[in-house]
């Protein structure tokens, strides 16, 4: 949007004749992509939030607030008792907030060291180790969770070595819990917090780190004092793009989870391709994760503008 | 520029529908046809074969809905979903001169109830839903849909179901003996509260791994279809299908034409196809479940005449088939359904 602004170049020489003009038309596939990619979805979304359900799919032209009353009000299982707040898609979304925001702490944990490690090999080396990282993804997301299945299962590997190496009498179960779906969360995103860090880390001037140790601080200090500050745009950056896929996740919670408890996204999948068949409550709830996204977006950057001026 | 621009234009015109005379263009449950049967297809009429698939009839309900009538030929819903797309008018009818086959129906399975007379479907396959049970883990009896809704300790926690509400909706009402579509509150509320104990249970929910999970032994027994159990069985696991007292669902597939078919004299040729006895045999060969085709006998495996799973017991009860209620149940279905996977 920048380009929008008179050209840079305008200010030292003669400007080019028929430069201006060609702005506007020259901003217009990117004004296509962003209207026909993001607006008119997003938009169709909220109308369709807004409309009355069809019977078994589909939609009734008709506005209606049926989907939101839903969402927040609990009418009892026959719709005649007294409304009373609805805790079961509150308690559906808390459970999703809380396996992405435990996968998304798991991958920082093990990718922030991952993405030390490679950052700090020699500049040969550093490449191919950041390649190693995406082999495992060449393979598709569903064969990957599938895969998974196979080595945590009961009589699987895992728990044959366990009970093999004498750690376990009987096979630890694993398939079907909660584990299991942070296994697969965890899996399937840990590159999106390793590549974004390893990217801040080779940027990072290690002679900043050798200042702070002349200065006396320790290991410790030195890291959460220089090293973080200095790489958070890509510890920021991992975060998000962990916790925002994992809040949206039906894969692993499907195949590694048992499929017994709704997450969101498999909660608006059923909406739309299961037996309940609501695409206007489908669509109210992928309203608001959006919306609560958009508001963890928007008080992140207010604090990043609020730390960029102080 | 513009008589390229127009030449291109006509060359697509002309090749749109030469192409589209040899195509057809499948909608399919996962698992249901043997690929050699469809090869068999396109070579017989030089036609190139398409063909995706779904998991439960609802699935393929809410693709059509979402804007894929249109693109595919022929469907295949179980009986009350025939009756469901015929209702919503997704459905193309034909006369008995364009698929001559028909007369090899067996008489029994020409005037149903979903589709009087066959104007828009063939029959495909019909079995059953109930449950199955690994012998190695449990070997008291099986005749009750107390084994999944109220199992003995043996099998808790490693049970199965299908991720599927108008199957699990269906035999929880068979146990309780409440009648389908009912309005009833008592009764609703009676198996929603059976429903909710009995997830205790369960270890998942899952249509397409049913047979997996029990070939792996990670479920102990599991709700399935009976010739998706038979499968399992012989692909070594150690199971019995169950014909339980209290009742269990039965269902026919069938093949519709779809409104809007882009091909549908392929579509014809292929439902003409299904009707011959050898390719009926093929199928049934292929998933393990009973063709409605008459003649079929020669061509069947020497295992299927025996199996347990298509030769119910004697005193095993008539199954049920799943009725299509009316939205206001449906609604009170769907909230039960929430209620259980929330």
């Amino acid at each position: 949007m920048a380009a929008a602004g008179p050209a840079p170049g305008a200010a030292r020489g003669p400007a080019v004749p028929g430069d201006r003009p060609l702005t506007l038309p020259l901003l217009l596939p990117a004004w296509a992509v962003i209207g026909v990619f993001l607006v008119v979805p997003v938009g169709l979304m909220v109308v369709y939030s807004f409309l009355t359900q069809g019977f078994r799919g589909g939609v009734i032209w008709e506005f209606s607030l049926a989907a939101y009353d839903r969402f927040f009000l609990d009418r009892g299982l026959f719709g005649d008792e007294p409304p009373r707040l609805e805790w079961t898609y509150i308690a559906v979304f808390w459970r999703s907030l809380w396996q992405a925001g435990l996968a998304t702490l798991t991958c920082l944990i093990v990718g922030f060291p991952t993405a030390w490690f490679i950052a700090t090999r020699p500049a040969r080396s550093r490449t191919a180790w950041a390649f190693l990282i995406t082999v495992p993804y060449w393979v598709n997301l569903l064969i990957r969770t599938v895969s998974l299945r196979f080595l945590i299962r009961d009589q699987g590997p895992v728990n044959q070595a366990l009970i093999a190496l004498g750690l376990t009498d009987a096979p630890i179960q694993m398939l079907n819990t909660d584990f299991a779906v942070q296994l697969g969360l965890f899996y399937s995103y840990l590159p999106f917090m390793v590549l974004p860090i390893y990217a801040a880390v080779e940027r990072y001037d290690f002679a900043l780190s050798e200042a702070a140790a002349d200065l006396g601080a320790s290991r410790w200090v030195a890291l959460r004092e220089v090293v973080i500050p200095s790489v958070r745009p890509g510890i920021v950056a991992g975060c998000l793009l962990v916790f925002i896929p994992s809040l949206g996740a039906f894969l692993a919670p499907d195949l590694l989870g048992g499929a017994k408890t709704y997450m969101i996204g498999s909660l608006i999948e059923d909406q739309f391709k299961g037996s309940l068949g609501n695409w206007p409550f489908g669509a109210a709830v992928s309203v608001i994760l959006l919306s609560m996204v958009l508001v963890a977006l928007l008080f992140y950057a207010r604090n990043q503008a609020r730390e960029g001026r102080a | 520029m513009t008589r390229l621009l127009a030449s291109a234009a006509l060359a697509a015109a002309l090749a749109g529908p030469a192409l589209a005379e040899g195509r057809l263009s499948i909608y399919h449950w996962f698992e249901y046809i043997p690929q050699e049967l469809l090869d068999k297809f396109a070579a017989e009429h030089g036609v190139t074969v398409t063909m995706d698939t779904y998991d439960s009839n609802e699935a393929m309900l809410a693709a059509l809905k979402a804007g894929r009538l249109g693109q595919y030929d022929v469907a295949v819903p179980a009986d009350f979903m025939v009756q469901i797309m015929r209702d919503e008018g997704m459905l193309d009818s034909f006369t008995p001169e364009e698929v001559p086959n028909l007369v090899n129906i067996a008489p029994e399975w020409i005037d149903v109830p979903f589709d009087p007379g066959r104007r828009h479907s063939i029959p495909y396959q019909w079995g059953s839903t109930a449950f199955a049970v690994n012998r190695d883990v449990w070997q008291g009896e099986i005749d009750t849909l107390a084994i999944i809704f109220d199992p003995p300790p043996e099998l808790s926690g490693r049970i199965n179901v299908l991720d599927s509400q108008n199957e699990v909706l269906t035999l929880g009402s068979l146990y309780l003996g409440i009648p389908q579509c009912t309005t009833d509150r008592d009764r609703l509320r009676a198996l929603n509260d059976m429903l909710l104990a009995a997830k205790r249970h369960w270890a998942s929910f899952g249509s397409d791994t049913a047979k997996d999970v029990l070939v792996s032994g990670d479920a102990a027994a599991g709700m399935i279809y009976n010739g998706f159990s038979m499968k399992a069985r012989e692909e070594g696991a150690n199971i019995e299908y169950a014909w339980p007292k209290e009742g269990y669902v039965a269902w026919m597939d069938n093949v519709v034409l779809l409104k809007d078919a882009p091909n549908r004299e392929n579509a014809l040729k292929f439902m003409n196809f299904l009707l011959e006895p050898e390719n009926a045999a093929a199928v049934t060969n292929y998933a393990r479940y009973t063709s409605a085709v008459t003649g079929v006998e020669p061509f069947l495996d020497e295992a299927l005449k025996s199996s347990p799973e298509v030769n119910p017991p004697a005193d095993a009860p008539a199954g049920t088939f799943v009725e299509a209620c009316p939205q206001e149940v449906q609604a009170l279905y769907d909230a039960i359904w929430v209620n259980l996977k929330k």
